[in-house]
């Protein structure tokens, strides 16, 4: 700390003035305080998780029980929306389209992303390095008013005439820019300003990381989590710009009416499409796949460090495998630049493309195999506290990895073949970012929820809300890969009743989907509306511990390792009020010798190397 | 509570924190500009036979070119600049970066002029059977049989629109030249240019006035008309962001910012280095810019 300390004094002067009291507005809105901004983060993309969950829960009526008005909300819907659009409260397919469409840009984009890397990253990464801030404070606030814009860009374009963009998150092209409604050109707008929120928070990061580390804190004495966190910064920072470039390529189709995705000879409506012709839908899906794999990946590394924290913290043992951790990170980070045309094997690129790319995919699994495996083999020999987020941290192992094994075969092109585009893609998916990354996500709002506001959640609230969601959610996936092998399509408005019992018309015999797969769907329905129901002791545990939960009665209620621990509860403007130093490794629990069973980054113990400048011994400089 | 290394380099990495973000920004850069020009080669590549205009046909090569040395001037002029501080000398900081400045002036003006002229550069498709006007060109490949007027807007009024045409002149080569009468020349090829396909001699102007109600079809030589027409208009408008936003930031640190040089010199300094290092990728897009768009 010594050289920050003189820079400090070298600069401090003329800034000292605005810290004293700033007052409401800059405090809480226009922040730039890391906390104050990842709460921010947080608390925006958890109310927007709650939007995504509503339109799912809406298409799931119509999947379940098509044609039939919703109730109570059906008249909700079509008293903003009009009558055209939800006529009598029934969904119409555009409209279906459209939440479909914004079911996942949302989750992905406005929540989960948001959530993971922007709101843990920034309220937590600065004070496990030990350092004050993020390097850019302003820039960090910039980023989430680009984030706010984009979230409201997008929620707004639901209300204007002919709704909101309806061509599914994938976006495709040329049905993107040929759909009737200006949806797509917020969509488009929208995703602009989310992909700069998303570029000045990963600069911010990555700068963070490499610059504001405290004395002490070397490269592998970091914690888990900020390796990810690193990682996921950098799949930011280079796979976002190509989706940007085919936005704006995008935009230009739609508002210059320019032909960069739209091939010649296109027909419309049975006329041909008055425009130039000559361009490449191929190309949009590698630009956007090139975002999309990678994004993958961000969804999952943050909450792989979340995970990781907090069974290190409850085993109260080392994580097994630190270093092969952090290097199956790295890898995985690399690898998965060079897999997203595994997304693309029908799209005719050809054979040879395609061996490529499934040997690529295939290699993609072993670092993830790698770290799921040292996180297994983790738990082995600890003595387990099972307290709430231990429990979602736990559950998220076996989620995960169904996940994960089910897209092995989705990765081979001639299975996916039969896979592609149906339920058994979408089992997959939510498999990995629902019962995996969220949950992972709701362990961490558990597990840093004392540090951020001095008191705990319920515990036994929240076993209730990690039981129902358990149960409910596997009822919610699993049937899914059932459909989707019985050929069912994700795309369709009436769940594939229309194609349910199709006769063929030589044999007579039934050739379309069984009516067994048909009846899943109000199976699924139902499970999907009791898994929303069970968020409700979540939601209300989470705001009835601001004010009523139990104070913590120690900053270290976990009795954790690593730094952020280490402040006062909630941390001040600045965070420590002392210098940190930093002498080991960021998970020493049990170590032998020693009397407390965990062992924190900064405390020195008798003949630690280091000592003369030990952090006792001067005084905590004027914050 | 201040940041520390905002300033001051860390020892370890040798880096204050600005220079570390803006290497990071510009790896974005990279990416997003990467993404552009695969797309261009993936475009270009896939293009339909005959519909990639010939190098030099639609766009002059001399402004291109004049605007490739402007910015390398500039590029120059931003190092000096930077130089200068770093030998205490201000008023040559001020010389050098304004000339960096005045560069990025005279880049965008000559950019203007040319989207100008190819906003005001119109294609027009005339009706099936009408051929009685003077300057008649023919469209390539899968449009052969089109009768066009191609040429510069004079004058417009409701029913008649008056155009500059240039009969032989190779301007307008990739799109003119019948594909039956020079083949060759569709990619890359010189050769053919000159080669006249009417009987109208010598290589001077004539204004064409036609009715509109002889028009199949009015466009101009916007993002709208081509593929080639619409990387070039994305990328460069993308690119002229750039250096608008480089240039105003250069400028605020020049002169409303310059302050700065007064109360805290080295983060002054580092300011300048770090816009610099903007600038330079601009530049450097520009350098990629120029062939792909005006040689190949």
């Amino acid at each position: 700390m010594e050289a920050t300390k003189t820079d400090s004094h070298h600069h401090g002067t003329d800034d000292h003035a605005h810290h004293h009291d700033p007052g409401f507005w800059k405090t809480y809105i226009f922040s730039t305080d890391h906390k104050v901004i990842g709460i921010q983060y947080g608390i925006t993309s958890l109310l927007f998780m709650l939007v995504g969950f509503f339109l799912i829960a809406c298409m799931r009526w119509q999947i379940a029980y098509p044609g039939q008005a919703i109730p109570v909300v059906g008249k909700i819907l079509e008293a903003v929306l009009g009558s055209e659009v939800a006529p009598g409260g029934i969904m119409s397919s555009e409209l279906y389209n459209s939440f479909g469409a914004m079911h996942g840009t949302i989750m992905v984009f406005l929540a989960v992303l948001p959530l993971a890397f922007a709101a843990f990253g920034i309220y937590v990464v600065p004070l496990q390095i030990g350092a004050p801030d993020m390097c850019f404070p302003r820039i960090n606030m910039a980023s989430y008013q680009c984030f706010l814009a984009g979230g409201i860009v997008m929620f707004v374009s639901f209300f204007i005439p002919g709704g909101a963009a309806q061509a599914g998150w994938t976006s495709y092209s040329p049905l993107a820019t040929v759909i009737p409604t200006d949806g797509q050109t917020y969509w488009l707008i929208g995703m602009v300003l989310l992909i700069t929120s998303s570029l000045l928070g990963s600069v911010n990061f990555i700068a963070t990381i490499i610059q504001l580390r405290a004395p002490g804190m070397t490269w592998m004495r970091m914690p888990f989590f900020v390796w990810a966190q690193f990682v996921t910064a950098f799949l930011l920072l280079l796979a976002f710009p190509p989706l940007e470039a085919a936005g704006i390529l995008q935009l230009m189709d739609r508002v210059f009416h320019t032909s960069f995705f739209l091939p010649s000879g296109l027909m419309v409506a049975g006329q041909p499409m008055a425009v130039s012709g000559g361009g490449s839908p191929l190309l949009w899906q590698h630009l956007f796949w090139f975002l999309g794999h990678p994004e993958v990946y961000v969804l999952i590394l943050p909450a792989i460090g979340i995970v990781c924290e907090i069974i290190a913290n409850n085993t109260r043992k080392p994580v097994f495998g630190y270093k092969t951790l952090v290097y199956a990170a790295l890898v995985l980070g690399f690898l998965s630049f060079i897999v997203w045309a595994h997304h693309m094997y029908l799209t005719g690129m050809g054979t040879k493309i395609s061996a490529f790319f499934q040997t690529t995919t295939m290699i993609i699994s072993i670092p993830s195999v790698i770290i799921l495996t040292c996180l297994f083999i983790s738990l082995w020999g600890g003595s387990i506290r099972f307290n709430t987020p231990m429990l979602f941290a736990l559950a998220f192992l076996p989620m995960f990895g169904l996940g994960g094994l089910t897209g092995l075969p989705l990765g081979f092109s001639f299975s996916d073949i039969h896979l592609h585009d149906t339920y058994y893609v979408i089992g997959h998916f939510h498999y990995v970012v629902a019962p995996g990354t969220i949950f992972g996500l709701i362990a961490g709002i558990y597990y840093w929820y004392p540090k951020m506001t001095g008191r705990v959640m319920s515990e036994f609230w929240g076993k209730v809300h990690f039981w129902s969601s358990f149960i409910f959610i596997n009822m919610v996936f699993q049937p899914m890969f059932a459909q989707g092998m019985a050929g069912m399509h994700r795309r369709m408005y009436d769940g594939g009743a229309t194609y349910a019992g199709v006769a063929d018309p030589l044999t007579g015999e039934v050739v379309g989907i069984p009516q067994k797969f048909i009846e899943m769907n109000s199976f699924i329905s139902i499970a999907a509306w009791m898994l929303a129901l069970s968020q409700l002791p979540f939601i209300i545990n989470f705001f009835y511990s601001i004010t009523h939960g139990k104070k913590v009665e120690s900053d270290n209620p976990w009795q954790a390792t690593t730094l952020e621990w280490q402040t006062p509860t909630p941390p001040p403007h600045g965070n420590f009020d002392k210098p940190i130093e930093v002498f080991r490794g960021p998970y020493e629990y049990s170590v032998p010798g020693h009397d407390a069973d965990y062992l924190p980054q900064n405390e020195k113990l008798e003949g630690e190397p280091k000592t003369e400048d030990a952090p006792d011994a001067q005084p905590a400089p004027a914050q | 509570m201040e940041i520390p290394y905002n300033s001051k380099p860390r020892p370890d990495t040798g880096l204050y924190n600005a220079k570390v973000g803006i290497w990071l920004f510009l790896a974005s850069e990279v990416m997003l500009f990467g993404a552009l020009f695969s797309s261009y080669i993936m475009l270009r590549v896939g293009a339909p036979e005959g519909t990639w205009p010939a190098p030099g046909s639609l766009l002059k090569v001399g402004p291109g070119a004049f605007n490739t040395v402007v910015l390398i001037l500039s590029s120059v002029t931003v190092v000096l600049a930077w130089a200068s501080l770093k030998f205490n000398n201000f008023k040559q900081y001020r010389m050098f970066q304004g000339i960096t400045i005045v560069c990025a002036l005279i880049f965008m003006c000559v950019k203007a002029y040319e989207y100008h002229d190819k906003f005001t550069h119109y294609e027009i498709v005339l009706k099936e059977g009408v051929t009685h006007y003077e300057g008649i060109s023919h469209g390539t490949g899968v449009r052969s049989h089109l009768n066009l007027v191609d040429g510069h807007l004079v004058n417009q009024t409701e029913d008649e629109i008056t155009l500059t045409v240039h009969p032989h002149h190779d301007d307008h080569a990739g799109h003119d030249h019948g594909a039956e009468a020079h083949p060759e020349e569709h990619d890359g090829d010189h050769s053919g240019h000159d080669h006249a396909e009417h009987a109208h001699g010598g290589h001077d102007a004539i204004q064409v006035t036609v009715r509109k109600s002889d028009i199949a079809k009015m466009e101009s030589y916007g993002p709208w008309h081509s593929t080639y027409l619409a990387i070039y208009f994305t990328m460069t408008g993308l690119h002229a962001i750039h250096v608008i936003g480089g240039a105003f930031v250069i400028f605020y640190i020049w002169g409303p910012g310059a302050k700065m040089w007064k109360t805290d010199p080295e983060r002054y300094v580092n300011r300048v280095e770090v816009s610099g290092l903007f600038w330079h990728l601009v530049d450097l897009v520009w350098i990629f810019l120029f062939p792909i768009l005006y040689l190949l």
